[in-house]
């Protein structure tokens, strides 16, 4: 299926990407739907984008519905073990 | 079958007259024949539709892919692109049925033009070809497991997408459907319901569900391909576009 389920939002950080440089990264688009690349129906994608730039200025990455929920936990463990004081 | 096939990137009059890219294949004989205009899948104007495109070519139509995104990103790689029209919420219905009209247009300005022309999308695709169906003069659409000609999309995503059951008793052209019994968008139930519809319009049309098959089993390069339900898919599609574009 398509699902069309799509949900954006700003970011403010970096991102290294096309011909391994590093760039500015604005906007981040989450999607469940088709991978173009991983060997699975549907993956949870990022695309990390700063559109500004053009349509390749972008770091994408699609894992599997398990594995981006491992990903949000491991996320939020990092920011937890952090100083309250450098994450706020 | 066409065994000398002639393929190239062109420029053609889409909606509100922009020029838009699209993908050409045909054979390379002289003669007239019927066109076939292929609308990719959400993943983009990628090799995979282009390869769809040569198909028909080998088929034995003049065949054309517009680049639905091209406005949004020209030129970039199709997965690049594919992320850019998303981001920016797709490809609005007035400017498919736009694009989609340029290209059978085009298609039917050629010299090798008998003046009949065909639509075939592919999930995303699928249900823009019912659109175009109902909305410009074409001979045979293909809707392979388009979601949401009936149903209710998802509401509050960046993505709009309306079902089309009010355009449905426009529908011009006969339909045939080709869907997986495992899929869930479109769900068999749904699948029925649109035959019901189509049904109770007197629309002419013909449905294939297939066993061991869910979404996008005609893609090759996914995990998704399913060889038997493809290679029947491929009958019926040559059969009707042989009925209804020929001669």
């Amino acid at each position: 299926m398509c699902t069309y389920a799509t949900v954006k939002t700003t970011i403010e950080g970096s991102a290294k990407g096309p011909e391994s440089s590093w760039f500015h990264v604005t906007d981040g688009t989450i999607y469940f739907d088709h991978p173009v690349h991983a060997m699975a129906e549907h993956t949870l994608n990022i695309d990390f984008a700063d559109p500004a730039r053009g349509p390749s200025a972008r770091v994408a990455v699609e894992l599997t519905a398990a594995s981006a929920r491992q990903l949000v936990a491991a996320i939020q463990a990092a920011l937890d073990s952090a100083p309250a004081e450098l994450t706020a | 079958m066409s065994e000398t096939l002639t393929a190239q990137t062109l420029l053609i009059t889409g909606h509100q007259r922009d020029e838009v890219e699209a993908y050409l294949a045909h054979p390379s004989v002289d003669g007239t024949r019927g066109g076939v205009v292929v609308i990719h899948h959400m993943p983009g104007y990628d090799r995979a539709t282009k390869e769809i495109v040569r198909r028909f070519a080998e088929l034995g139509y003049d065949a054309i892919a517009p680049n639905l995104y091209w406005r949004e990103a020209p030129g970039a790689a199709p997965d690049d692109a594919a992320a850019t029209a998303r981001s920016k919420g797709g490809v609005p219905d007035e400017r498919l049925i736009g694009d989609v009209g340029g290209a059978a247009a085009y298609l039917r300005s050629r010299p090798t033009s008998n003046g009949k022309v065909g639509v075939i999308g592919y999930c995303s695709g699928g249900r823009q070809a019912v659109l175009a169906a109902c909305n410009l003069d074409l001979d045979a659409a293909v809707d392979c497991y388009g979601a949401f000609v009936v149903g209710t999309p998802p509401e509050g995503f960046p993505l709009q997408v309306s079902n089309l059951v009010d355009q449905l008793p426009n529908l011009r052209a006969p339909l045939l459907g080709l869907f997986g019994r495992e899929d869930s968008h479109p769900s068999p139930e749904q699948v029925a319901e649109l035959d019901e519809i189509l049904t109770a319009n007197h629309k002419p049309h013909e449905f294939h569900s297939y066993d061991d098959a869910g979404h996008a089993f005609f893609s090759v390069d996914r995990p998704s391909y399913r060889v038997a339900a493809a290679n029947d898919g491929w009958e019926r599609i040559r059969a009707f576009y042989s009925t209804h574009l020929g001669g």
